[in-house]
């Protein structure tokens, strides 16, 4: 039981950063059905800046509480990764707003690559150790340990989610998003300044991003120039899985994607009589998403065809 | 003359093909005139081009003195002319509610808003019932009330309408076209097209006959109808 629980919760705290930039791609997609494939590094940006921001102020500041040099590290993450998004979809995908859609989605890979080969030069092609600022407590719950990083993450991940439901369903902004989403001209119609309303959907979605970014670098304890991608292919994965344009599905695709990869790992020995070990739990949670996908190709919450028209 | 809408010279070229040719049409305050044609004549081109959502290729369009031909569709908007777009426009996944609050979303007099809304419903009562129903889920006459709804919570000058009574059941026609000479009578200006002539030519006071991207006629709208040139091509006759 205490296995269960244990991969229950690793589940649900991985899940809920996947779900997080997994929001970014379905925002994007919802308004442009654009894959902004740059989103994956976009996180990658941001646990690289927060990290050098950490790392300057230990030094510049030692002893300093850790909680304080984490939020300064999201403090400028932050922006950093909306700037960047923002750069990003004025220079890569405005110009290409009415160009065939393959266009925009060769310059995404391009600007994914791009931005991997900057970070590359500017940190290395090391791996960049977390440093040891974070409270390093852990917790027994019925057999099961949750450690204070973990459930910060979790606390924080669904904060996050919450504040984005209600801005997209209660908000003036909100509504001009849904709004653009259904229908690009007939918001402009209303006097919806589309381009304004898509750049803060980039924004918003590269503010996750790096919030994510920052959760997984302190999860596993390093940052790495090319550990965007994985997790952008994960992510975008759990969009399609909770069905792609659609924030409830990203939310739902990001946490079972988060627990199949758990579970995966922590059963798939036992299932296979030890033939595979838990490091095949990305072969594993791709296993399962092709499987859902098969049976329903528009995802688990995606919109059916006749709501879309 | 101090028309409201005035459009001189206006071309315009959809998909490569030249659809509008030196259109020159005014509309004063308050006035109602129509745009009649047959299929493929160029209306819903012009009516695109006078709410920016085409680029005119060359020509000028005037709505209260100023220049907004250039102009991106917000930016219109936001100086009073609506347009209700073929198809109606619905935000399908939105509710009744919020497709009207969509209307008014480049104001922000919130007082205002909620007594035009009152008067909205007033106006529209079978929207009144449905206002937490999904847009995409009314009737098509329901869809082209809410359409004229939403329109009239953006306070507009001129309203601008595209075939609001195609795929509707005579009766429902006419109740639309009862709910747009309301509206008119309140003081907004109304440019329609309608394919259908008759009716057209009915409800407004002046109208232009529109003829392969050409104004083939123009005039009082009794004029028209009793044209016969227009009779037999627009009238079945």
């Amino acid at each position: 039981m205490d296995i269960f629980l244990q991969q229950l919760i690793n589940g649900l705290v991985l899940g809920s950063v996947y779900a997080l930039v997994a929001l970014g791609y379905t925002m994007v997609y919802g308004i442009l059905e654009l894959i902004n494939f740059a989103h994956g590094e976009i996180t990658m940006i941001g646990a690289m800046v927060a990290l050098a921001v950490i790392g300057a102020l230990t030094l510049a500041a030692p002893g300093a509480p850790g909680v304080l040099l984490l939020g300064a590290g999201l403090a400028v993450a932050i922006p950093v990764c909306v700037a960047l998004g923002l750069v990003i979809e004025r220079v890569a995908y405005r110009p290409l707003r009415h160009a065939p859609r393959l266009a925009p989605l060769i310059t995404a890979i391009g600007v994914s690559i791009v931005l991997q080969n900057v970070a590359m030069m500017i940190w290395g092609k090391q791996y960049i150790p977390f440093p040891g600022i974070l409270p390093q407590g852990r917790h027994e719950i019925l057999g099961a340990t949750v450690s204070d990083v973990q459930v910060a993450i979790l606390v924080l991940a669904v904060i996050i989610m919450l504040m984005l439901i209600l801005v997209v369903q209660k908000t003036r902004l909100g509504r001009a998003m849904r709004a653009t989403a259904q229908s690009r001209q007939v918001a402009s119609l209303m006097g919806v300044d589309v381009n304004r309303v898509i750049a803060a959907t980039f924004a918003i979605g590269s503010a996750l991003a790096a919030v994510a970014g920052v959760m997984v670098s302190a999860y596993y304890g390093l940052a790495h120039y090319y550990m965007g991608f994985l997790l952008g292919l994960k992510a975008f994965s759990a969009a399609v899985l909770g069905g792609i344009g659609n924030l409830g599905g990203a939310m739902l695709g990001g946490l079972l994607l988060g627990l199949i990869e758990s579970f995966g790992a922590g059963y798939i020995g036992d299932l296979t009589g030890g033939f595979l070990g838990s490091n095949y739990q990305d072969v594993f949670a791709f296993f399962v998403l092709i499987a859902v996908l098969v049976f329903r190709p528009s995802g688990l919450l995606g919109a059916r065809g006749a709501e879309r028209a | 003359m101090s028309a409201l809408l005035a459009v001189n010279q206006l071309s315009v070229a959809y998909g490569g093909i030249q659809a509008v040719r030196e259109l020159n049409l005014t509309v004063a305050s308050g006035e109602m005139v129509c745009l009649i044609g047959a299929n493929g004549a160029g209306k819903t081109t012009t009516l695109k081009a006078l709410s920016g959502l085409l680029a005119p290729r060359s020509g000028s369009v005037h709505f209260d003195g100023q220049p907004i031909a250039r102009l991106p569709p917000h930016e219109i908007a936001r100086r009073g002319l609506a347009l209700v777009p073929e198809g109606r426009g619905m935000f399908p996944r939105m509710s009744v509610a919020e497709n009207l609050m969509m209307g008014a979303y480049a104001r922000n007099d919130r007082a205002a808003i909620a007594r035009d809304l009152d008067q909205v419903y007033a106006l529209l009562p079978r929207l009144t019932e449905r206002r937490a129903q999904l847009a995409g889920l009314l009737s098509g006459g329901e869809q082209q009330m809410l359409a004229l709804g939403r329109a009239m919570m953006a306070r507009p000058r001129l309203l601008l309408l595209d075939e609001p009574s195609m795929g509707l059941a005579p009766l429902m026609v006419q109740a639309v076209f009862d709910i747009i000479r309301k509206i008119a009578a309140d003081g907004v200006a109304v440019l329609l097209i309608e394919q259908n002539a008759h009716l057209a030519l009915k409800t407004c006071s002046r109208g232009y006959v529109l003829e392969n991207g050409v104004v083939a006629a123009s005039g009082a709208a009794a004029d028209l109808a009793a044209d016969p040139a227009v009779r037999q091509a627009y009238l079945g006759e």
